[in-house]
């Protein structure tokens, strides 16, 4: 019976464990092409990605995107600055992303895990 | 001991008068040649090798790819065909047998460049486009709307063409016409839209900087060349500057006033002033 526990959480923890993993892609594979698409995230506008190969013709208005973890130890304050930079940079021109619902929370989310890996 | 006094006091209403007017000066930034300094002294920190004549060509100052294509484009424009419909209408007496040229000031030559000005009767900013529709409402014709591009568009474009290389000569006089001036540049300033731009942000501080592969123009220049004949329209349809503005206001997510408004017309006058002393050139392609 013990054993039978120990195997059925050895399980789900693996199930678990790689629902996350997989979430955790699928979310990456979204916010990159939220970041690509003109009309939704459109990071590429202003950002280039240089660890991305196939990030063509990204404009220079705003700093380059690397080394994100670094430049942002706390995850939460890179989601902050994309929902609505200007509250920390008054001046920048970096648009509202989530504070005028340009993208949805569940849309941020997804560019966030995609800029994070930058 | 009486006239001294009355001396002294007209010395201090003077020097008060003085005071005030130079305070307002710098702080509201009323003149139009100071404000139009400020901003290319700030561009020039930046590109100090742009000339400023040069600024009529917009983005092509960063691009002499971009220059070359357009040299080659303004050969043999995509827009003559509307250039004859507009000289059409221009030539087109009115039913009581007057012509725009009859009704323009100078026969409508060489005067684009004064345009906007403020209309201190009317107590309002008049635009080009706003003395050709008076011209045809005092003799007995309907106004055209601003937005229609196949009417005002080509018979503006004509029109302007005929003020080929006059310099932009606006003027800001009176507080009236500085309070237009005023709004204007307030608009200028405004972020705006569910994507928070400003014209300034891309014009001014953005100037020559991309977004993607398209280079921002500076503001000093802008308003030279209007109507313009765009490629991604198939380069045959007119787009005047305040169309233009309508496109800017929707590109950043925001429902603007439409063409031939007050807000705009303001700011076609704050914006125009910003080219005083550039020469005009109409109608040219653009991207």
């Amino acid at each position: 019976m013990r054993k039978f526990v120990l195997k059925a959480t050895v399980l789900v923890s693996v199930a678990l464990a790689s629902t996350a993993v997989l979430a955790d892609a699928k979310q990456i594979a979204d916010g990159k092409v939220l970041s690509y698409n003109s009309s939704k995230g459109n990071c590429l506008a202003c950002h280039s990605m240089p660890a991305m190969a196939d990030a063509d013709q990204p404009g220079n208005s705003g700093p380059p995107l690397v080394a994100m973890k670094e430049r942002f130890p706390k995850k939460a304050d890179l989601r902050a600055k994309i929902w609505d930079a200007t509250a920390t940079s008054p001046q920048t021109m970096m648009p509202i992303l989530g504070k005028h619902g340009a993208l949805t929370e569940t849309e941020i989310d997804a560019v966030l895990e995609f800029v994070y890996g930058l | 001991m009486k006239k001294m006094n009355m001396n002294m006091m007209m010395a201090s209403a003077l020097t008060l008068g003085l005071t005030l007017g130079l305070t307002t000066a710098t702080t509201v930034y009323a003149d139009p040649a100071a404000e139009q300094g400020k901003i290319l002294a700030g561009f020039k920190k930046d590109y100090p090798d742009v000339k400023f004549d040069d600024m009529i060509h917009g983005a092509m100052v960063f691009s002499a790819d971009a220059k070359s294509q357009y040299n080659a484009i303004m050969e043999m424009p995509p827009f003559l065909d509307a250039m004859d419909a507009g000289k059409k209408m221009w030539d087109t007496p009115f039913k009581n047998g007057k012509t725009y040229a009859e009704c323009m000031p100078n026969g409508g030559k060489q005067i684009a460049g004064n345009y906007p000005q403020f209309d201190d009767k009317k107590g309002e900013v008049v635009t080009f486009e706003m003395t050709l529709n008076g011209c045809r409402t005092a003799n007995g014709e309907t106004a055209l709307g601003y937005s229609d591009m196949k009417t005002m568009g080509v018979v503006t474009a004509y029109a302007r063409s005929l003020s080929d290389g006059m310099k932009v000569n606006v003027k800001v006089e009176g507080d009236a016409a500085k309070k237009a001036y005023a709004e204007g540049k307030k608009t200028y300033f405004a972020r705006a839209g569910q994507l928070n731009f400003s014209c300034a942000n891309c014009h001014i501080g953005g100037a020559g900087n991309n977004l993607r592969s398209e280079i921002l123009s500076p503001v000093v220049g802008q308003a030279t060349h209007w109507p313009v004949f765009r490629g991604k329209d198939g380069g045959d349809i007119s787009t005047t500057l305040q169309k233009r503005y309508v496109g800017c206001f929707k590109q950043v997510r925001h429902v603007s006033e439409k063409e031939g408004s007050k807000m705009l017309n303001n700011l076609e006058y704050y914006h125009t002033s910003l080219s005083n002393g550039l020469p005009m050139q109409a109608p040219v392609y653009r991207k």
